[in-house]
């Protein structure tokens, strides 16, 4: 039997004249995702998208999967095709809705049909087909006002499809519709979050992660790229950017009172990554900061480190409990590999009374030994870039 | 590439290697096989029998090959409590058994066996009088590494025969030789040894193999039951590839004394040298095994050495992974403050490495000296 998806538009319907812009991203984003699985159609007609594999063998309960994670998707069906023969449709019907019919009491039928010429009417339509299921599955009774579940058929141009119940789709808006940002990632749980949760806006995600060698690993590289790959499952390709750091934490420990050393780091990054982020066309920062979770996270360590950008930095996580950020990052599946203990380049250089309550100007006055646009330029030179998307084949990772 | 963790393993050998490829392209029969196939890889499976039995003083019957190290011991340990488990309770190891020795062992004291931990003084020797209180007549298992793999600290193998035969207990001495093997002169009858385990990969052999010296007469149970290989004791398809691997990196071990004293000079080589940087502290003492020099960079943790060397191309251990809370208990049990043990790093050679590699390694660590932070 062939299938489809079908995916009716969520907020997008609410988009007025940028809706075309989104589906038309929307589009883009479900095929980069299907990438892989074999040849398929993807087109939208009304405002319906439906996606139609052309080839045999390919993979639709994995297709479905992935659909499931595209952002822009409220919700979505599977769908049986058939020819527009009533013969067929009763046919077709009662074999393909069978484990949806096993389950439930009561349903009822709708019936559209866009291509006037078929010989029967929506209602008779759906009359029929509503006969069908009931020969089929004794157990059923109509209920057009409250039924468990409602099949769809819909009779359009080239073909008959049929269809009950919906798939919940990962909703927000599509990846790249809200523009472009840039998220600073260390290994934690929570910045892999806070880029999930700024890609369901429709940001487009670009990371910047700061080492320090060989007071950091390889393998600590290693763990953010691999939780880059689960965020891209949902954002598409993430371009990574790696700043080798040792140097600039050298001279912040000599050149800069102990209390100040993780803020002015934190300064730093946050110019490092809005420089990067200038580059690549984003126009924000994103982090991972709550509040009062660690000592550099009181409000005014948050001013002073807002101080050192102009560029707008967004913290989808700073109103959430730890709980709820770690019910996120299993639900993403980063939470595993973010406990791994690989150490980050955050906890080597810390100092023992941390400074929580800055006042403002006080971390300039502290990093004035510095010189801050030197080191930073220095840092840009030696960036490696890598581009990660878990989707993508090998050769391109 | 100067590489200092033969302890963690070492490069596989030439003859090692001429050997495993023959049994894979060549003569790859299954030694059970009733047919000339099977006839010939039987007979390669008795030649590296043989010489592995030589190696240790032994009788061709007494080797059976293993998986490595780890399943001589898991073998050895949980074999002679369960076989000797009506004769009495007590298993006696020291507190530095490797956790292949360990965790059976913890394992078997939770199912009602007595396990009696003995602890080493500050150069992780095992005392003879502990030894001595320790062994009674309801001990089924002495277990002590002839080698430790952190410290490099030797164990009093022949006091622990004594105290058995003093006690008249029924126990069996089993000895971890993992270290030792190839670089220590073991003789397994004249030390009253019943159990020995050698790993393959620890002398220029391939992964994945090792064997279990059992002295005739004595009966353990085996952990793997199947089709009745190695003699009943380890069941499953004899590994001719890493056996015969195993062979050709005896045949090349080099002659153990005249290679101790080399390696003893090159110990002390690298002992003084880094005796005189700073904050230098030298952990294992001079009667610990030459092969294995643990030491401590105070003010620096090991890992961030570790990486600072190896961006150098010189490969050390930091004792055991000591990231986040991960103490090394090796360490730990023979007194060694947090900060030293924070600062750990083993160095283990072989028969490849010369002064020229101590003194990259030197140079090295005077530089992280000068360039690194030091850690609170």
């Amino acid at each position: 039997m062939k299938e489809i998806l079908l995916i009716k538009n969520g907020e997008l319907v609410l988009k007025g004249l940028n809706r075309f812009t989104f589906e038309d991203r929307l589009i883009k984003n479900i095929k980069n995702h299907l990438f892989g699985l074999g040849e398929v159609k993807i087109y939208k007609s009304q405002s319906t998208i439906y996606i139609e594999p052309v080839c045999d063998g390919f993979d639709f309960e994995e297709a479905l999967t992935r659909v499931k994670q595209v952002f822009g998707i409220a919700a979505f069906s599977r769908c049986a095709v058939c020819n527009k023969d009533i013969d067929e449709i009763l046919k077709t019907a009662p074999e393909y809705l069978k484990d949806e019919m096993k389950g439930i009491k009561t349903f009822k039928v709708e019936a559209k049909r866009s291509d006037k010429l078929f010989p029967l009417t929506s209602p008779q339509i759906a009359k029929e087909v509503g006969a069908a299921l009931l020969r089929a599955y004794p157990h059923l009774r109509v209920d057009v006002h409250n039924p468990d579940k409602t099949v769809t058929v819909e009779i359009r141009d080239y073909a008959a499809y049929i269809r009950a119940g919906q798939i919940k789709g990962a909703g927000g808006l599509p990846v790249g519709t809200a523009g472009r940002a840039t998220v600073l990632i260390s290994g934690g749980i929570d910045s892999p979050v806070a880029a999930y949760t700024m890609a369901k806006r429709g940001l487009s995600i670009n990371a910047v992660h700061f080492a320090s060698p060989p007071y950091t690993s390889k393998r600590a590289e290693m763990k953010v790229k691999k939780l880059l790959e689960k965020v891209s499952v949902y954002s598409g390709t993430i371009r990574l950017a790696i700043v080798p750091f040792t140097e600039i934490q050298d001279e912040i420990s000599k050149n800069c009172p102990e209390e100040f050393f993780t803020l002015i780091m934190r300064r730093i990054m946050m110019r490092i990554a809005e420089k990067i982020a200038k580059n690549y066309r984003s126009e924000a920062l994103i982090t991972g900061e709550s509040l009062g979770q660690v000592a550099s996270q009181t409000l005014s360590a948050i001013a002073s480190t807002d101080e050192a950008v102009s560029m707008p930095v967004l913290r989808p996580l700073i109103g959430m409990d730890k709980e709820e950020i770690i019910c996120i990052s299993r639900k993403i599946d980063t939470f595993e590999t973010s406990i791994l203990p690989y150490e980050d380049c955050c906890t080597v250089f810390t100092p023992k009374h941390p400074k929580t309550h800055p006042k403002p100007g006080q971390c300039s006055e502290a990093e004035k030994n510095l010189d801050i646009e030197v080191l930073i330029e220095r840092a840009l030179t030696n960036i490696d870039i890598s581009y990660i998307n878990y989707y993508a084949p090998e050769e391109d990772k | 590439m100067v590489y200092l963790d033969n302890s963690a393993t070492t490069k596989p050998c030439a003859t090692a290697i001429k050997y495993i490829n023959r049994c894979l392209s060549e003569n790859w029969g299954n030694p059970s096989s009733l047919h000339s196939l099977g006839i010939d890889a039987e007979q390669e499976l008795d030649k590296a029998r043989l010489v592995a039995a030589k190696s240790i003083g032994a009788d061709e019957k007494e080797i059976f090959f293993v998986s490595g190290g780890s399943e001589a011991n898991n073998t050895a340990v949980s074999g002679t409590a369960e076989a000797l488990k009506k004769r009495g309770k007590r298993i006696v190891i020291s507190s530095i058994e490797h956790p292949s020795v360990l965790n059976p062992a913890l394992s078997l004291g939770k199912s009602g066996f007595e396990i009696v931990k003995l602890h080493p003084d500050k150069n992780g020797v095992i005392s003879e009088q502990e030894i001595f209180d320790a062994v009674n007549s309801d001990t089924v298992l002495v277990s002590l590494m002839l080698v430790n793999n952190e410290l490099g600290s030797i164990q009093n193998i022949r006091a622990a025969a004594d105290a058995i035969k003093n006690a008249s207990s029924p126990a069996l001495l089993h000895c971890d030789a993992v270290q030792a093997y190839g670089k220590l002169n073991i003789n397994v009858k004249k030390l009253n040894i019943d159990l020995l385990s050698v790993s393959g990969h620890k002398i220029h052999g391939p992964k994945g193999i090792g064997f279990l010296y059992k002295s005739k007469g004595v009966n353990i149970t085996p952990l793997i039951l199947g089709g009745g290989q190695e003699n009943g004791l380890r069941s499953g398809t004899e590994s001719l590839p890493l056996i015969s691997g195993l062979r050709g990196a005896i045949e090349e071990l080099p002659d153990i004394d005249k290679q101790l004293i080399i390696q003893k000079e090159l110990w002390n080589y690298a002992k003084d040298r880094l005796l005189s940087l700073n904050d230098v502290k030298i952990n294992s003492d001079d009667n610990c095994s030459p092969y294995i020099l643990n030491i401590s960079i105070l003010g620096y943790r090991s890992e961030t050495i570790l990486h600072f060397l190896e961006e150098r191309e010189i490969y050390v251990s930091s004792g055991s992974a000591c990231s986040k809370g991960q103490k090394s208990y090796v360490l730990s049990e023979c007194g060694l403050s947090n900060k030293e043990i924070d600062s750990a790093i083993r160095i283990s050679f072989c028969k490849n490495n010369t002064k020229e590699d101590i003194d990259k390694l030197v140079e090295a660590v005077i530089t992280a000296q000068k360039v690194l932070r030091r850690s609170n």
